[in-house]
């Protein structure tokens, strides 16, 4: 420790120093070195605060607008009297495409008239059943155009949960605000809450990392090693041609990347 | 997907069928969203992911003969697997080469629009937007949405309709099964043509109908049996899986750049 205080010491003196004989007549310089240098480094810690209250605080708030849904739902009352799960509402065609947010057709099996004394469910018979309107929801999990993201390959074919990309959803008793990035114009949970991009649970974002953190997962030969460097890409060719097919296992389909080709989840 | 085989999927056109109607030009623009302009008269500009082009033998009249020559992306696989004149040049992996399905993939939202691949692609398959593209009113309606549609300087091409093969892998899925049929994932151009002269599917299946037209005959590196058959501009070693199929030999020769003098030569070029 003492050595490294020794050194900061000694480089500002060296530096000022050099800084005089240089500039020898504007010694004015040198005076504002010496003099106030506690505001300065003071100035600097509080501009510090500000740029991070603005960065981490105002920011985000300005970035997103909020938006209220049309009207609120109770996933939790309605898991809790349907039989199949998430998948009673939120079904997957014969062809195997998905549904998503269901169409005034499935709820009207029951809503055809007022329940209960729910406002949000008289408000959704009135406005919305009665009068044949679909209702304007927005989508939380809403992705790009360019982006083909199928529901069957990770529900039936990887037999996945619903929860591991849109977190306990089905639990809730009212819908959250949906925050709209005034920018991109999609949903705050896409990049999720945290505006610096830390994420604990699979489900707090759902940015295209969030999905090569399980792909990259099934390549774990390529994980392990890394960065594909010329010297590396020489080894598995040498490996490929003494015993071909054992490195195939780790790569995946795309020739540039050995990972999943970009075609499997764009379009 | 480790778990298949690789698939190679290919297109037969038996240019005796085709009429050059067009039909494929058009079931093919608007089934992939393909962008047009109030002008398209200034053919240079517009995009067509696939082109009919006309070529005649270039005798006079009694002579003469014409035959129509239909252009989707060739999906080359080059001299080892993946190394197409595109993907190779390509600095911003825009555009790939899958192995699972040997289709070479565009993906607009990496492509930076510098143009290399248009530079290498000896086929003119692809395509530049230099202009955003304006649907005439009502006319997004229309659009395909499983096909985004593309920005203003991006390149683009034909991707033997991916978005059905990822709709028919979605209904493999739902149904338990990994492979999908031969008829499951045909592209819009194979269905859209009034002759039949299209004929697509994986080049790597026996069971498929393009593996017997142009069955490969492994004593002559992997050149096709069928005598008829040919590729375009083989020489260049781009290894395409788009074949084509003629009983006349002046269009098997048009088919490449052959010297004046070389014309008599009748063996073969064998490329894998």
């Amino acid at each position: 420790m003492s050595t490294l205080d020794d050194h900061s010491k000694e480089i500002p003196e060296d530096t000022a120093g050099g800084a005089t004989a240089a500039q020898s007549p504007e010694e004015k310089i040198k005076k504002q070195d010496n003099g106030p240098g506690g505001p300065i480094i003071l100035f600097f810690i509080l501009g510090l605060f500000a740029s991070l209250i603005v960065g981490w605080i105002i920011f985000p708030k300005l970035l997103y607008s909020q938006k209220k849904q049309p009207i609120d739902f109770n996933h939790a009352f309605h898991v809790a009297e349907v039989e199949n799960g998430c998948e009673s509402c939120h079904f997957f065609r014969k062809d195997g495409t998905f549904s998503g947010a269901p169409k005034l057709e499935q709820c009207i099996d029951c809503h055809e008239e007022i329940q209960g004394v729910d406002p949000d469910e008289i408000k959704f018979v009135e406005e919305y059943v009665s009068k044949g309107r679909e209702v304007p929801w927005l989508i939380y999990s809403k992705q790009p155009d360019c982006v083909f993201f199928s529901h069957a390959a990770h529900i039936k074919g990887a037999d996945m949960e619903c929860v591991a990309c849109h977190g306990h959803i089905g639990e809730s008793e009212s819908l959250k605000v949906y925050e709209e990035n005034r920018i991109t114009g999609y949903s705050r949970d896409i990049w999720g809450k945290s505006i610096g991009g830390f994420k604990k649970n699979t489900w707090d974002r759902m940015k295209m990392d969030d999905c090569a953190d399980c792909h990259q997962k099934n390549y774990a030969i390529i994980e392990k090693t890394g960065v594909k460097t010329p010297t590396k890409r020489f080894v598995d060719h040498m490996i490929e041609v003494v015993s071909p097919g054992s490195s195939i296992s780790g790569k995946g389909t795309s020739v540039q990347t050995e990972r999943d080709a970009c075609f499997v989840c764009h379009k | 997907m480790k778990h298949n085989k690789a698939q190679k999927f290919g297109m037969v056109i038996d240019l005796d069928k085709c009429t050059g109607c067009g039909s494929c030009m058009v079931a093919c623009m608007s089934e992939n969203n393909v962008p047009f302009r109030k002008d398209e008269s200034d053919k240079f500009l517009s995009i067509t992911w696939m082109r009919v082009y006309r070529l005649t033998n270039g005798k006079p009249f009694p002579n003469t003969d014409i035959c129509y020559l239909p252009r989707p992306c060739m999906q080359c696989a080059g001299q080892h697997e993946g190394h197409s004149p595109c993907v190779s040049v390509c600095p911003a992996i825009a555009t790939d080469y899958s192995t699972e399905t040997g289709i070479v993939s565009q993906i607009y939202t990496r492509c930076f629009g510098c143009r290399y691949c248009m530079a290498s692609c000896p086929y003119h398959a692809r395509y530049f937007n230099w202009w955003d593209p304006i649907w005439p009113d009502g006319m997004e309606k229309y659009l395909s949405p499983n096909v985004s549609p593309r920005m203003r300087g991006v390149v683009e091409k034909c991707s033997f309709c991916f978005h059905r093969y990822q709709l028919a892998k979605e209904k493999a899925f739902m149904e338990g099964r990994r492979n999908i049929e031969e008829n499951e994932y045909q592209t819009a151009c194979t269905q859209a043509c009034p002759a039949g002269a299209v004929t697509f599917g994986d080049l790597n299946n026996p069971d498929h109908a393009v593996y017997n037209l142009v069955k490969p005959d492994h004593k002559h590196s992997g050149r096709p049996t069928n005598p008829h058959a040919f590729r375009l501009l083989e020489r260049l070693g781009t290894n395409p899986k788009v074949y084509y199929l003629s009983s006349r030999k002046w269009v098997r020769q048009v088919g490449d750049n052959y010297l004046k003098n070389e014309a008599k030569v009748k063996k073969p070029v064998h490329h894998g």
